[in-house]
């Protein structure tokens, strides 16, 4: 472990002792390390490991409970984000921190300048100064509602470097860019520590730490493990340090013999309340044995196309979504709402991208939500609770989910427990297709490796599989086929064996010649 | 409908119009930060006694009211009252984080209970129901536009001749308009209504931009209640909480004007010309009316045209629902309450 | 260095006991006490404990007085049950009082037009069938277009309150006999739609009642389907939606339920006490239940609390008006302290306040 001296004047921020609980729990305990000016400091650590929380303290969002904070060698208290912008510290969130109806410019001067005199075209100025300077390209009359989220993501740093910021923060940066994104926000990024800024990058990816940091610092469960130079470590010891164990990263990817059809999804089109075509004349088909990856940057159309399958969103006139099953023969599924399909008894499950606002009852206990799409079941007008109670407890004890009790609201368990809830609850159901949106956000590399092997199982078993995901290097080593989504159309149905990430990566933003 | 009747009722729509314009911008304000205040019609109420208080026992005290003073003192003690009262809201809402609604009702409710109560009082200080009248105060309040208000015959009868606060509200309105859309301090505050999470992250002091708002909002709402006992009811007081009935169409108003200011100066009157529509039935429709409901007297008949402000109100709220343009909805975080480190 | 560290932060704490939970809001009742007997000695210069000795006789000095007492808790009980279903939804019912005053309303046309012409029981389980379907027809527009074009249901059932009262208006004007803008007491020489005495006792049927309803709403929202279906709209729409629950329907439904609750209060009031209507029927009972069943988190246990101690204090305060000469708008300025009170005991269950010196320690 290193140690630098208070008077190092390379020394941008030094954090000691930092402890910081909410309620019971303890998101960071006693961590210390240093960020310097001229690097790239990647912040590594498991979903829940304290990174974000950490660096939360820092902008002035949350207030430690315990320990100092020092800038450039002085001691400071950060009570509120505009003490961390005199201070020079400047965060971009994971969650952008944007106003919808705010143009850009607006939101970029938000806060600032407390003069009656709203003087725009000195705003403007400057802004354009710094667009220059770091090769940025952005629309400063667009409202933030008309953005990609790249954009959004521009605008946030912008608005970090117009404020003067010589320390940047940036959360999970690259988790809803495009490899090409990803590769011109890297090129800004060392631009930004040539012009002498310290950088820090919220991450749990092991590639982009490789690729862009000088030094890495882990963080695990909490607490500080300790900063290591990146010329001087490879991705297996930072597994190591971050997990506190050897892991094996590879994803299974077994070929299933037997195939059958088991949706057939023709030129379906969804229009959203505004009017947008999210979903546009999409066509394809699904096997059972597979795992089909839905690939696109976020907001492609992923979530409408599941949930118009699901019979949650109302397909146009023209659209045709065929099931078959050994089962329960051919069914018709466009037209059917939720309900007619769970009645029938056609085995759809779907784990939905917002587990706690969707596919579960954040209040309600275990057995509840088990309850949720069976609720119906039983003679009578009241619930039976008995047999969800049993299911409740298959699935706590199979998929090891630590609750207090089968009531125990779902809300307050951690994230990797209320996932395995949710899909426990879908594959208890003996599905013939099984739908995940987003299925490992935010959980940690055991949860999801624990859900990438249940997902193969169930592939195994003859389940057609479909996973949409962001992370592309997962996606890749889990599908057997890859769609990708651009602007709701399918761009290109491809090999998951022998595609290529930088493929995939133009497919997700350049529409094919007339398509 | 006679000319005059016209008249009668135009200016009777004004001054129903400028009470529920006090109420409506001063809600707005509240809302543009993201509070719904509930207890705005008991802030009028208590805005009406404060400023009724103040001008009777100023009154009482000396032989020859100064109206400069009536008017200073009655403000005075509105303002007071009002701003506590919305200090107190914001007291429980953003500093304890309680329901808007629970407390913005139980702020009408407390409201209008001291109102009444005090009222009570002060009509059996002074002599009995009907007695109360502090008349110099009310007319200091009448004063008109000088010259606009005489000079120009019908013109003025129908423009000028209203109180002074008619005019003061109608400027408001379009300050507080600009003061949104034009100035920093307006793109923060409605940075605050919209994400209170981004404002916060971007600087600006949440809390006390919503302290600001509903404080200066409830004082403004509360000049509402003022100008009802000083102007609309010219001075006097009867425990029918008449303010409070106007309250809840200024509350309503807010969705009306689709949280733009500048669109109360002209929804206000709509409202007053509804308000009073009962009045100028004409007698051909009515006795149809009548005959329908098989009712004798046309005073009957009265009760039911009452509702129609509040049935105007109905088709507005549907209408505005119907139709979703991002531009006209209601601030994205209203009646949510906003804690730092929330997860 | 470190003296700019705030000297108060507020700290995120909804895992406190049981006790302390009651705890804290005991002594917030005491606190609003407090402040209410100090209210009452600012204006009128008594002594406190007299007052409150005034407050306790204004409702329990006698049979009759408990009597009425518990009366009126119940009534307050119903209609903040009546709402308890909507709430659950998260649908904000604050049209319980046009919801009571029609369902009153009808009680009474009833009573007017055809008391004496069929047998007592048979009027009152019209008049009750009836009083609840006009409540619920009061609750059913604001939920119909809730459901269509979710319009603010806030205001849409605000406003028809003011509906319902010029509905009253008129209908006070047209069976007013004297043209003195009041209907009377109704039937006062037959009874016919008066509730009977059972036991001797004029007001049991008004508690069984509120016991029945209290006890089958718990069971409905707890027990049944559409129960489930209500708490899952409530708490997400969008997990309602992929469920296969219809929302439109149950929004609809449930208002419908929770309406023609608030009607049946009407009908107690009507049939079981006042035996008149008025605009003065529902008497703002409607938003104090609001605030009651919001205060109570919908638990009917707590609801009789709150709804008893706020009888308490009205009929303490309407006590002390008559024995020291006051107006009885102090009753409301009083249960308005004592539900800030409580609203303000919320924070400090789920919150803790954290001062700088304890952070050195």
């Amino acid at each position: 472990m290193e140690r630098f001296d208070d008077m190092d004047n390379n020394c941008a921020i030094q954090l000691k002792n930092i402890t910081k609980s909410f309620g019971s729990v303890k998101a960071n305990q006693h961590v210390s390390f240093d960020i310097r000016k001229h690097e790239v400091l990647a912040i590594l650590g498991e979903n829940g490991s304290g990174k974000t929380t950490v660096m939360n303290m820092l902008a002035g969002i949350y207030y430690p409970d315990e320990g100092e904070i020092f800038v450039n060698g002085k001691q400071v208290t950060i009570k509120d984000p505009k003490d961390a912008f005199d201070l020079g510290i400047g965060m971009i969130h994971q969650h952008y921190k944007l106003i919808d109806v705010f143009t850009a410019l607006e939101n970029i001067v938000l806060g600032l300048e407390p003069e009656e005199k709203n003087d725009m075209a000195a705003a403007r100025k400057k802004v354009n100064d710094i667009c220059e300077r770091y090769g940025f390209e952005i629309d400063l009359d667009m409202k933030v509602y008309d953005m990609t989220v790249s954009q959004k993501q521009t605008l946030e740093i912008i608005k970090v470097l117009y404020r003067g910021a010589d320390i940047l923060i940036l959360d999970e940066p690259t988790a809803v860019l495009t490899p090409q994104e990803i590769t011109k926000l890297f090129a800004i990024l060392k631009n930004m520590r040539r012009d002498g800024k310290a950088i820090v990058i919220i991450t749990h990816k092991l590639n982009e730490v490789m690729e862009i940091s000088d030094r890495v610092t882990i963080l695990r469960k909490g607490e500080y493990i300790g900063t290591v130079n990146t010329s001087e470590t490879n991705e297996n010891e930072l597994t190591e340090m971050m997990v506190g164990e050897k892991i094996v990263l590879d994803i299974a990817r077994d070929f299933v013999e037997e195939k059958h059809k088991r949706l057939e999804v023709k030129h379906l089109t969804v229009i959203n309340k505004d009017g947008k075509r999210v979903v546009d004349d999409v066509t394809f088909d699904l096997f059972s044995g597979e795992v089909l990856g839905i690939a696109g940057i976020s907001g492609s159309g992923q979530k409408e196309l599941l949930e118009a399958i699901m019979g949650l969103q109302k397909p146009e006139e023209g659209s045709s979504v065929v099931y078959y099953s050994t089962a329960h023969g051919v069914h018709e599924l466009v037209g059917l709402s939720t309900r007619e399909i769970i009645s029938h008894g056609l085995h759809l499950a779907f784990v939905p991208e917002d587990r706690l606002g969707m596919g579960l009852v954040g209040n309600m206990g275990m057995t509840d939500n088990v309850m949720l799409k069976r609720y119906r079941k039983g003679k009578g007008p009241f619930l039976h609770r008995s047999q969800p109670q049993q299911m409740a407890v298959k699935i706590r004890d199979e998929l090891e989910v630590d609750t207090p009790s089968l009531d125990y609201p779902v809300r307050r368990l951690s994230g990797g427990n209320v996932q395995k809830v949710l899909v426990g609850r879908e594959i208890n159901n003996k599905p013939t297709v099984l739908m995940t949106a987003y299925a490992v956000r935010g959980l940690d590399i055991n949860t999801s490796y624990a859900i990438y092997n249940l997902l193969n199982e169930q592939k195994k078993r003859g389940v057609a599989v479909v996973y949409v995901g962001e992370d592309l290097d997962v996606l890749m080593a889990l599908s057997d086929r890859i769609l990708v989504l651009c602007n709701g159309r399918v761009n290109g149905i491809l090999d998951g064996r022998t595609a290529v990430k930088e493929e995939v990566g133009l497919l997700m933003t350049h529409l094919k010649e007339g398509n | 409908m006679t000319g005059q009747s016209l008249l009668a009722w135009i200016s009777a729509a004004i001054t129903f119009g400028t009470v529920i314009m006090f109420g409506c911008i001063g809600e707005t304000l509240n809302e543009k930060a993201g509070g719904l205040n509930l207890g705005t019609p008991g802030v009028m109420m208590l805005g009406g006694i404060a400023s009724l208080a103040g001008a009777f026992f100023y009154e009482n005290v000396v032989t020859a009211p100064n109206p400069l003073i009536c008017v200073i003192i009655s403000l005075l003690c509105c303002l007071l009252a009002c701003s506590l009262a919305g200090l107190l809201y914001g007291f429980f809402t953003i500093t304890l984080r309680a329901n808007q609604n629970v407390t913005g009702l139980t702020l009408t409710m407390i409201g209008t209970g001291i109102a009444n109560f005090f009222g009570g009082s002060l009509v059996k200080l002074s002599g009995g129901v009907g007695q109360i009248n502090v008349a110099a105060t009310s007319r200091a309040f009448k004063v008109g536009i000088p010259v606009l208000s005489t000079k120009l015959g019908i013109v003025s009868k129908l423009l000028f001749d209203y109180g002074w606060l008619t005019y003061v509200v109608l400027a408001m309105a379009f300050r507080m308009q600009y003061f949104f859309n034009k100035t920093r301090t307006g793109l923060n505050l409605r940075a605050v209504g919209e994400n209170p999470a981004t404002a916060d992250a971007a600087g600006i002091n949440v809390t006390k931009y919503k302290y600001a708002a509903c404080t200066i909002g409830s004082a403004i709402a509360g000049i509402g209640g003022l100008y009802y006992v000083m102007d609309y009811v010219k001075g006097t007081w009867s425990n029918d909480s008449g303010i409070e009935a106007l309250g809840w169409l200024a509350v309503a108003l807010v969705i009306f004007t689709s949280w733009k200011p500048a669109n109360a100066t002209w929804g206000a009157y709509l409202f007053g010309f509804c308000y009073w529509v009962y009045l100028y039935i004409p007698g051909s429709i009515s006795n149809v009316l009548m005959k329908l409901f098989k009712v004798q007297r046309s005073t009957y008949m009265q009760n039911l045209y009452k509702m129609i402000p509040y049935l105007v109100t109905i088709v507005v709220l549907i209408l505005v629902s119907s139709r979703k343009k991002r531009e006209n909805q209601a601030p994205a975080s209203l009646g949510i309450s906003y804690f730092r480190e929330d997860r | 260095m470190a003296n700019k560290e705030p000297l108060i932060r507020i700290r995120k704490k909804d895992d406190r006991p049981l006790y302390q939970k009651i705890l804290i809001k005991i002594v917030f009742v005491v606190l609003a006490l407090l402040i209410a007997a100090l209210f009452i000695n600012s204006v009128t210069k008594l002594n406190p404990l007299d007052v409150y000795a005034s407050m306790f006789r204004g409702a329990f000095s006698t049979k009759r007085r408990i009597w009425i007492t518990i009366r009126d808790t119940c009534l307050l009980l119903s209609i903040a049950v009546g709402l308890t279903p909507a709430f659950r939804m998260k649908f904000w019912n604050t049209g319980a009082e046009g919801q009571i005053l029609i369902g009153g309303l009808v009680s009474a046309a009833m009573m007017i037009y055809f008391g004496g012409k069929m047998p007592n029981a048979v009027l009152l389980v019209v008049m009750l069938v009836l009083s609840m379907v006009a409540g619920a027809l009061w609750g059913f527009l604001p939920a119909f277009f809730k459901a269509k074009f979710n319009t603010n249901e806030t205001l849409f059932t605000l406003m028809m309150n003011y509906v319902g009262i010029q509905v009253i208006e008129f209908f006070v004007d047209v069976w007013d006999k004297k043209q003195s803008h009041s209907v009377g007491v109704i039937n006062s020489e037959t009874r016919a739609g008066w509730f009977p005495s059972v036991f001797g006792q004029q007001y049991l049927i008004n508690v069984l009642i509120v016991v029945i309803v209290t006890a089958a709403v718990f069971i409905y929202l707890n027990y049944s389907k559409h129960g489930y279906e209500v708490t899952v709209t409530g708490e997400s729409e969008s997990t309602a939606r992929y469920s296969g629950i219809n929302v439109p329907k149950v929004i609809i439904r449930t208002m419908l339920l929770s309406g023609a609750l608030c009607g049946l209060a009407g009908f107690t009031e009507v049939a079981g006490i006042s035996h008149t209507i008025s605009t003065q029927t529902s008497g703002g009972r409607g938003f104090t239940a609001i605030i009651v069943a919001w205060l109570a988190k919908l638990n009917p246990f707590i609801m009789v609390i709150y709804s008893f101690l706020i009888v308490f204090l009205n009929k303490g305060a309407v006590q002390i008006a008559s024995d020291f000469n006051l107006n009885e708008y102090a009753s409301d300025t009083i249960t308005g302290i004592l539900l800030f009170c409580i609203l303000a005991s919320e924070f400090f269950t789920s919150y803790q306040i954290v001062f700088r010196h304890k952070e050195e320690q």
